[in-house]
């Protein structure tokens, strides 16, 4: 009998919670502000979802009602994505900076 | 234009990059490049999307339009926020973070041909499950985030709000939720998928509103961990494997922190998100206060005890941030330097509103992060300490957590502060901290209260050093 794809996926899910686990208890807590706003960042990847959404358009339809809901998703995650990489580049430079001045 | 299985490939790719995005946090000197390897990550996983739809019609260049808009604002965002805000952000981003994936879940339920999971009313059963999780759970995030929000941004107060029944209604909520996506499953009607999504939503705010501000660390830990489950929901209906590595990851990330904030004020998880906390004793403190006597002292007496010390340990709390005290406090420790005063920072995991939140104000202010230790780094310095300026924080440093049963915090890990030869103590009046309680600290022979705001004492101290 053949696997349902399903079960890869699921799979994949639970070693990734686990290793999750061990990666976010190896985060020094002085960065913890820093994982917040990075996880924030990367679990914004659902864009992939959004950009499938928008393109998707039914008979030449580019705001149909689902791609309308795609436009959406797409402006929300892009906030996040620039917001939340940029914002912690900027706070981790400020970690960085000490290090140097104080030297 | 790119076959399913290169596809998959790339974003399998882009979701190893995230792990080692947050493996980089173990240290400061490796954090930014895990930053950069996250922004390659996200950067395949769009780009490849892209290649994978193949549709390059007129619709591509909205969609670069919404992108410009969004990152615009992001970034826009990113650059003005102040450091002392950064909880507020947060919690404002992980409300996008689940609203997208309603969004997201809204459009595969709608137009399910596009994400091959079948044709309206007919979409394949699983697909439907994962479709509804993702969207319950990012309804969830987004109003629980929305509230999380006010109450940081002071737009909502960060009382606790009950009432009678809370727990029953939210249960029965919950339990309707599961009943719902049964039906739904079964009938397919859009009706329902409506209802479920106004429900979450519903949940989500009525969840919130019952935790104080000061439990914030925990509730946006939380969130986090929402956000991430919400992904993966999402991913699983998408079949995408860098979303399901992803939500996996925050999921579990949200869920270390908030257990780490319930250990660092000894609570239960359950304790926290039943919420009400600090209500309760607040009027049962007030009752029984008597007037102790207490020392008070000014800043040229705070000069001069740190002047003369060889080594001062200084607390920061949420107090601090109010105040934006952080540089003025920079400012101290350079001038006590000087004097060959040696200074450490000592911070507790609780202090502030969100994880790690005074680690990043005192790295705005210049602070090298290797004179900043954590509670049990720190705890057995104190003893030979001479001075310790607590500024901002209150019940973290409170003895009672140690000697007294019957209080709300005992049991809570709390910095040794008292065993400092002296305590100097800055803070605006003697009212009871966040949990209700008399700090025991105030009345000690040892303790110095400094009655003034943070920035302005802290200020007064340099000029008379």
């Amino acid at each position: 009998m053949e696997i349902d794809p399903f079960i890869f996926r699921l799979s994949i899910f639970i070693l990734s919670i686990f290793v999750g686990y061990y990666v976010v208890w190896s985060v020094t807590p002085s960065l913890h502000t820093p994982l917040m706003s990075v996880t924030n960042a990367i679990s914004s990847v659902i864009i992939v979802g959004a950009i499938i959404a928008a393109l998707a358009n039914i008979e030449g339809n580019i705001f149909s009602k689902s791609s309308v809901f795609g436009y959406f998703a797409i402006t929300l995650a892009a906030i996040n994505i620039f917001g939340g990489f940029l914002v912690t580049q900027r706070m981790l430079a400020m970690y960085k900076k000490k290090k140097r001045d104080k030297k | 234009m790119i076959s399913a299985n290169l596809s998959a490939i790339f974003y399998l790719i882009s979701g190893v990059l995230f792990i080692l995005a947050l493996r980089g946090l173990s240290s400061p000197e490796t954090s930014r490049q895990g930053n950069f390897f996250g922004i390659i990550g996200m950067i395949i996983a769009i780009t490849v999307t892209f290649l994978a739809v193949g549709n390059f019609s007129t619709g591509l260049i909205y969609v670069f339009i919404f992108l410009l808009v969004g990152g615009g604002i992001g970034a826009f965002i990113a650059y003005k926020i102040p450091m002392t805000a950064m909880p507020e952000l947060v919690a404002g981003f992980h409300s996008l973070v689940g609203l997208a994936a309603v969004f997201v879940a809204i459009s595969a339920f709608i137009n399910p041909s596009a994400f091959n999971l079948g044709s309206p009313g007919n979409i394949k059963l699983a697909s439907l499950i994962e479709m509804s999780i993702g969207a319950a759970v990012g309804a969830i995030t987004f109003s629980g985030s929305v509230i999380a929000f006010l109450k940081l941004q002071g737009i909502m107060s960060g009382a606790p709000i009950t009432f009678k029944g809370q727990h029953i209604l939210n249960a029965l909520i919950l339990i309707s939720i599961i009943v719902l996506t049964y039906f739904l499953c079964a009938t397919q009607s859009s009706n329902l998928f409506w209802i479920l999504i106004g429900i979450s939503f519903l949940i989500g705010f009525l969840l919130i509103i019952p935790i104080g501000g000061a439990d914030m660390p925990v509730v946006i830990s939380m969130l986090n961990s929402y956000s991430g489950w919400a992904a993966a929901g999402i991913g699983f209906t998408l079949e995408n494997s860098a979303l399901i590595i992803t939500g996996a990851l925050v999921g579990s990330s949200g869920a270390i922190l908030s257990y780490i904030m319930c250990k660092g004020m000894n609570r239960s998880f359950f304790n926290v998100i039943l919420g009400g906390f600090g209500a309760t004793e607040q009027s049962k403190s007030n009752q029984g206060k008597e007037q102790k006597p207490v020392k008070s002292g000014n800043a040229d007496d705070a000069a001069f005890l740190m002047k003369n010390a060889s080594s001062v340990i200084i607390v920061p709390g949420y107090g601090m941030a109010v105040a934006q005290a952080q540089h003025a406090l920079r400012e101290m420790v350079d001038a006590l330097k000087k004097l060959d005063v040696k200074v450490s920072y000592a911070i507790h995991p609780v202090a502030g509103r969100m994880p790690g939140h005074m680690n990043v104000l005192l790295a705005e202010a210049n602070v090298p992060y290797d004179e900043v230790f954590e509670l049990e780094e720190i705890n057995n310095d104190f003893a030979n300490a001479d001075v310790a300026y607590v500024i901002g924080a209150n019940d973290v440093t409170n003895p009672v957590a140690k000697t007294d049963p019957q209080s709300p915090i005992y049991g809570m890990p709390v910095l040794d502060v008292e065993k400092c030869k002296s305590v100097l103590f800055v803070k605006r009046s003697l009212s009871a901290g966040y949990a209700g309680i008399d700090n025991d600290l105030f009345y000690r022979d040892n303790t110095l209260m400094l009655f003034a705001d943070a920035k302005k004492m802290t200020e007064e101290i340099i000029k008379s050093l």
